[in-house]
């Protein structure tokens, strides 16, 4: 009966959108789109309920929320202005490097001052190396970012009277958040800390893409040659949304620094950016979420293969990327909307 | 006197030891309807490209309403009022046709500077963008992705798109190239009733078409302007059918 009902009402609904007028039908739709959903409060709910049933794991927790942000930044750039970077890694060791020398240089040890100082490092670095690099596209550019990051971490290793090399800066000191919590042995502050600041950038990255400006960058995607027709100036577009993802990528090195209380050279190894670039092609480019569902199988993933077998687990990452590539070309979640959309057709 | 809408001052360009453009001048007045005619690898969309920033001139001098543009970029000049079309489909695919027309629009107004508002929020806008769909029967498409149009309606996007940025100068590269000639007339239909103050700039190979549409005729051969007249001048001018309309014939003859 009830069932029934709602079968009726769904239906009506359906013929009532059809019998709209075309215009207003495109409207409704264009207004309607930037709009949340009700499952994209999904993984908030699992990174909350994540937080009571793996209490004894939110160090862990601390570091996929981490690498999430990370992925996230990535997605701007890559999955919406399509561009492709193998040295984002750069402005994740920069945002952590601020942090760590402004510890232990300047002996300013204060959280949330220091977040900021990272991400706004990081994002003028991201202004003037977009502004120098994005000149140039797809393989050169490519090339052009992972030299950029072995250049900077060799320039580190240099100065490793400054940046303590890789050993690390030694004698790193990060102050209580807002002078009364402190980050404890379980990590349970700083779980929440990361997760609210995850939560901020996230709607912040979400309003960019679904602006005017954003279209603009999945338009530069799409046909650069078209851009350029139709009077975009291309080249600033794409250094603004570079530098905001480095400044994100930043905000996420400096929260690594400050949950570990430490930074060596090793941030800015090619790993780390190949690492973020493969968590995002997992989950899926260019659709927010993707940044989810990508980082948390590559770290969960991680995590339960070193353990079973320390000297290969890289391979079984490495077999779900090939996977993923083959046959999920739009990634996880791409791969979770062409079943759902697959489904939606049987049934009518 | 005058300025004239689009003026093109002695062009040249050259490809190693080709020249692809030699010494070329043409006048595009206010609402002018001209044709841009000359057999295969004359230079025709060379010279669209040239116009429109594309490609840079080894010298000369491109004016659009009297303003020396020689020297701006591409995306500079369409802010000016000078749009195209290409010959072969330059769309955002993956994006939907309403977006594909909305995105022209954001970039003429400057709005795509705004990264904090939703882009459906501006009614206005997208007014605008189904008012340029209705105008060439594409409202219904409005919200399917590009790439699931056939050709045709596609040909009929990549002409919205630059007339969405309200142009004073419209350079169309082949407009009905590829699309069945069940279908073009369509697309016909809409170049001919383009706005009278635009002044517009046709490449086009079927004669029936130039012979209907343009006021004025340019036949280009060799990168170079061969001769210029009215429609009637063309037809009737002997070299002109040599080395143009005559190979036209000489073609049918052969396949016919």
């Amino acid at each position: 009966m009830a069932e029934s009902e709602v079968t009726v009402r769904a239906t009506a609904i359906r013929v009532g959108a059809a019998a709209l007028p075309y215009r207003e039908r495109a409207l409704a739709f264009m207004v309607r789109r930037a709009s949340w959903h009700w499952a994209e409060a999904v993984p908030w709910l699992l990174i909350i309920a994540a937080f009571f049933v793996f209490p004894d794991r939110m160090t862990f927790g601390i570091q996929v929320l981490i690498a999430i942000m990370f992925a996230l930044s990535l997605d701007l750039i890559l999955g919406y202005a399509g561009i492709v970077t193998l040295g984002h890694a750069v402005f994740f060791g920069i945002g952590a490097y601020t942090v760590a020398l402004l510890s232990v240089r300047f002996n300013w040890g204060e959280p949330i001052s220091g977040l900021l100082a990272g991400t706004l490092v990081a994002g003028l670095c991201g202004l003037a190396l977009g502004w120098l690099l994005l000149r140039y596209r797809g393989l050169t550019l490519l090339m052009l970012t992972l030299a950029t990051a072995t250049l900077l971490q060799e320039f580190g290793n240099y100065r490793s009277d400054i940046t303590g090399g890789y050993d690390g800066v030694p004698g790193m000191e990060i102050k209580k958040l807002f002078g009364v919590f402190d980050n404890d042995l379980y990590g349970h502050t700083y779980y929440i800390y990361v997760g609210i600041v995850l939560f901020l950038v996230f709607v912040f990255v979400r309003r960019i893409v679904y602006s005017p400006f954003g279209q603009a960058l999945t338009g530069i995607r799409e046909n650069i040659r078209r851009m350029h027709a139709i009077g975009s100036p291309v080249h600033r577009r794409l250094v603004t949304a570079y530098a905001i993802a480095a400044a994100i990528a930043g905000t996420a090195g400096a929260l690594f620094a400050q949950s570990t209380a430490y930074a060596t050279l090793g941030v800015f190894d090619f790993d780390n950016s190949a690492k973020v670039m493969v968590m995002l092609i997992l989950g899926g480019t260019g659709r927010l979420y993707g940044a989810f569902v990508g980082a948390v199988i590559y770290m969960v993933l991680e995590d339960n293969l070193a353990k079973a077998s320390p000297a290969f687990w890289q391979f079984g990452i490495g077999l779900l990327l090939v996977l993923t590539v083959l046959f999920a070309r739009r990634g996880l979640l791409g791969l979770i909307e062409s079943a759902g959309e697959y489904l939606k057709k049987r049934r009518t | 006197m005058s300025t004239s809408a689009l003026e093109v001052r002695a062009l040249n360009r050259s490809f190693g030891a080709l020249r692809v453009a030699r010494d070329v001048n043409l006048t595009l007045e206010k609402g002018a309807r001209r044709a841009l005619i000359g057999p295969n690898g004359a230079g025709k969309t060379t010279l669209v490209n040239l116009i429109t920033g594309a490609l840079a001139p080894s010298s000369g001098e491109v004016l659009l309403n009297g303003e020396n543009i020689t020297a701006l970029s591409q995306a500079a000049r369409a802010r000016r009022g000078l749009a195209r079309t290409f010959q072969i489909n330059q769309l955002f695919r993956g994006l939907s046709v309403i977006e594909n027309i909305c995105l022209a629009i954001g970039e003429r107004d400057g709005e795509c500077n705004n990264l904090w508002r939703s882009a459906g929020a501006k009614r206005s806008v997208l007014e605008e963008a189904l008012d340029h769909l209705d105008a060439l029967q594409l409202g219904d498409d409005a919200l399917k992705l590009v790439r699931e149009l056939p050709y045709g309606r596609q040909r009929l996007v990549e002409i919205a798109i630059a007339l969405a940025q309200r142009p004073r100068v419209l350079l169309l590269d082949e407009p009905a190239a590829g699309v069945p000639s069940s279908e073009s007339h369509l697309i016909l239909d809409v170049v001919a009733s383009l706005d009278p103050d635009i002044a517009v700039l046709i490449i086009e190979h079927d004669m029936d078409v130039v012979f209907r549409f343009a006021r004025k005729i340019t036949v280009l051969v060799a990168g170079a302007v061969f001769t210029e007249g009215t429609p009637d001048q063309i037809r009737t001018n002997p070299e002109v059918r040599a080395v143009y309309l005559g190979e036209e014939a000489h073609r049918e003859a052969r396949h016919g």
